[in-house]
């Protein structure tokens, strides 16, 4: 069997968009998107002691390397990244279109999503990718089991829980509560540089550059502003006090 | 410009989200379409009338009962096709979300997220970023497809009379009805209703233990108030589904809302966000939470509630 995960590569600490591009600002230090990172534990547990393959996929700049690298190290055992500048400020229309071409050529059974990308917020993509490439899909999974040829989720929705199942192949995106994600092992970090890993160009995946990027997107940002304040907001460290304080702020508003 | 909405219904009743969203159309101009798809749907068709839709499209058929996505996005495609929509809209839900993508990949139109208003030239708002930044979005072509943040808009009548019903007869693709609802349970609500609650204690993952779910429990204990909880913990069973709080739980207004280790995800924002004061504990400098607590505190929820509750009981006395 085997078992494909999307995996982002997101700007760490406080995320910024370009005033000038109005797009985000990847200038600075990325990670792993911490959701995607349930997904790759994910695809770890399925795969088990069995001889499953689980091979990682991103589109992103070339430093979305690291990333990937950094799901090798949990366990992965191939890395797929789509990297071209025509790609870049591709919206969900252009960014589906490209990872399905990329899937389309692992031909996996399982493709695992994680919850949402930190930086976007969409929480949509993995429809999108689905519908490209022709399969159901179940979102928000808390559980999923595998049982021969098909899968099994437990999931919420605004009413309680549903199960759903689904043939494979198939499309899952997994909640952030699905599984604690392991930590890369000294070992796995060194392991991770000898696992292959390719770098793919938009011809590789066969995706044109007018269907990528900013040519390929069919929205646009147009204008940043700022958003209504909420007031006198105050922060404060624990110097060991904080629990005084927090009471003298609420005896101040008028609620102990 | 045509507008069609997608009507979420569950239990015989349309759901406030998406009459919302067809408030919001009709607000917008005249052309206000609406479709509904699912066993006894029917009958819900005149009450989005009331709403602003001029026709409503019916796709009657027990088999949509079931909130599955793949195949009312056929039935999205199958209308926008015959009918030429300019737009269609969505309001944020489980359900929703995966529509409006799957349209989106289906028709190759763009998609705008996370929408807080939208102008009659449709030029869409969307607070990005952890809502540091409020974004003026466009579409380059149409249909334009977009997804409102949950609670965005209030359903408020219009006046409209009786809708036109159209039945739609769609054809599905293979895809589409691969996954199946094989159960679904509903709610179990128990204990004191959270909603009406003045205080609330929320508990997050920060908590590090379901166990340790005591310390919010004292701490409302102390300050007379209800406890709640993010989805993270409730997925993972800490605690239960009726006290989540957010866009698949419960949207609280308190006057005071405690949240311990919860780092503030949009998804629980809009739970919360319009309570009178919030104060934070949590021991990431950068949560997004801090962003929209009254009192941030940066700090181990070990180390402060414990005193924390100490300090409230000795007040009491
Ligand atoms: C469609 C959809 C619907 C959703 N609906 C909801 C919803 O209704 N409600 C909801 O809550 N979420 C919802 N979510 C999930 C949401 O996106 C977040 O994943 C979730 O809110 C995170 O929960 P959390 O804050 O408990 O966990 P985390 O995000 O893991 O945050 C834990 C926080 O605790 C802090 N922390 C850790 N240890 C300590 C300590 N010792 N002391 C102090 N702080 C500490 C950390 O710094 C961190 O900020 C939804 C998501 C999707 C995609
Ligand atoms: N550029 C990308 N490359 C690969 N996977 C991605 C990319 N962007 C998003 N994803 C995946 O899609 C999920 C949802 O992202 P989003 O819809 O953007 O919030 C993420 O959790 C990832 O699993």
């Amino acid at each position: 069997m085997k078992i494909a995960v999307c995996v982002k590569h997101v700007p760490e600490g406080h995320a910024r968009l370009d005033p000038t591009s109005k797009r985000l600002d990847r200038t600075g230090e990325g990670a792993l998107n911490h959701f995607d990172a349930n997904a790759v534990e994910e695809a770890l547990r399925l795969k088990g002691d069995s001889d499953s393959e689980v091979v990682v996929v991103s589109l992103g700049p070339e430093r979305a390397a690291d990333s990937l690298r950094k799901a090798l190290a949990m366990g992965a055992d191939r890395a797929v990244l789509v990297s071209d500048d025509a790609a870049a400020g591709s919206d969900l229309v252009a960014t589906s279109a490209i990872l399905a071409k990329a899937l389309e050529r692992e031909n996996a059974d399982l493709v695992l999503f994680g919850q949402q990308a930190s930086d976007a917020d969409g929480a949509v993509l993995w429809a999108a990718v689905a519908e490209r490439l022709h399969r159901p899909v179940v979102s928000q999974a808390a559980e999923l089991t595998l049982t021969d040829g098909s899968l099994r989720v437990k999931r919420q929705t605004e009413f309680g829980y549903d199960v759903i199942e689904a043939p494979l192949p198939a499309v899952v995106a997994v909640s952030d509560a699905i599984n604690e994600p392991r930590y890369p092992s000294l070992k796995g970090i060194m392991g991770a540089k000898k696992k292959p890993f390719e770098t793919l160009s938009l011809g590789d995946v066969g995706v044109d550059a007018a269907q990528a990027g900013d040519a390929g997107s069919k929205t646009e940002v147009l204008a940043l502003g700022e958003p209504p304040s909420r007031g006198d907001a105050r922060k404060i460290e624990d110097g060991g006090n904080a629990a005084q304080e927090i009471v003298d702020f609420l005896a101040e508003k008028r609620l102990v | 410009m045509s507008v069609l909405v997608f009507l979420e219904h569950h239990g015989g009743e349309l759901q406030k989200g998406s009459l919302g969203v067809l408030g919001k159309a009709a607000t917008l101009g005249d052309d206000v379409s609406a479709v509904l798809a699912g066993g006894d749907v029917r009958s819900l068709a005149a009450e989005a009338g009331k709403y602003g839709a001029k026709t409503v499209y019916v796709l009657e058929d027990d088999s949509l009962e079931p909130p599955t996505p793949q195949p009312r996005v056929d039935v999205l495609a199958t209308l926008v096709q015959d009918k030429g929509f300019d737009a269609v809209l969505f309001g944020n839900s489980v359900l929703a979300a995966d529509v409006a993508a799957g349209l989106a990949a289906r028709l190759d139109a763009g998609l705008n997220w996370d929408l807080v208003d939208l102008s009659s030239d449709f030029v869409g708002k969307r607070p990005a970023l952890q809502d540091s930044v409020l974004v003026d979005v466009g579409w380059r072509s149409t249909p334009r497809l977009a997804l409102f943040r949950a609670g965005s808009f209030d359903p408020a009548e219009s006046g409209g009379g009786e809708p036109a019903i159209e039945d739609v007869s769609v054809d599905f693709e293979e895809h589409s009805r691969g996954a199946k609802v094989v159960s679904q349970e509903a709610e179990q609500s128990s204990g004191p209703s959270i909603e009406d609650a003045d205080v609330i204690v929320a508990g997050g993952r920060g908590l590090g233990a379901p166990e340790n779910f005591t310390l919010a429990e004292e701490l409302a204990k102390a300050l007379g108030g209800a406890v709640g909880a993010t989805r993270a913990v409730v997925d993972a069973g800490w605690y239960p589904y009726s006290a989540q709080i957010g866009q698949t739980g419960k949207v609280v207004s308190p006057k005071l809302y405690v949240a311990l280790g919860i780092s503030g995800a949009i998804q629980h924002k809009v739970g919360m966000q319009s309570s009178n004061v919030i104060v934070a504990i949590n021991k990431d400098p950068n949560a997004p939470i801090f962003e929209f607590s009254d009192l941030g505190v940066v700090g181990d929820v070990h180390e402060i509630v414990p005193k924390l509750t100490e300090l409230i009981q000795q007040r009491k006395t």
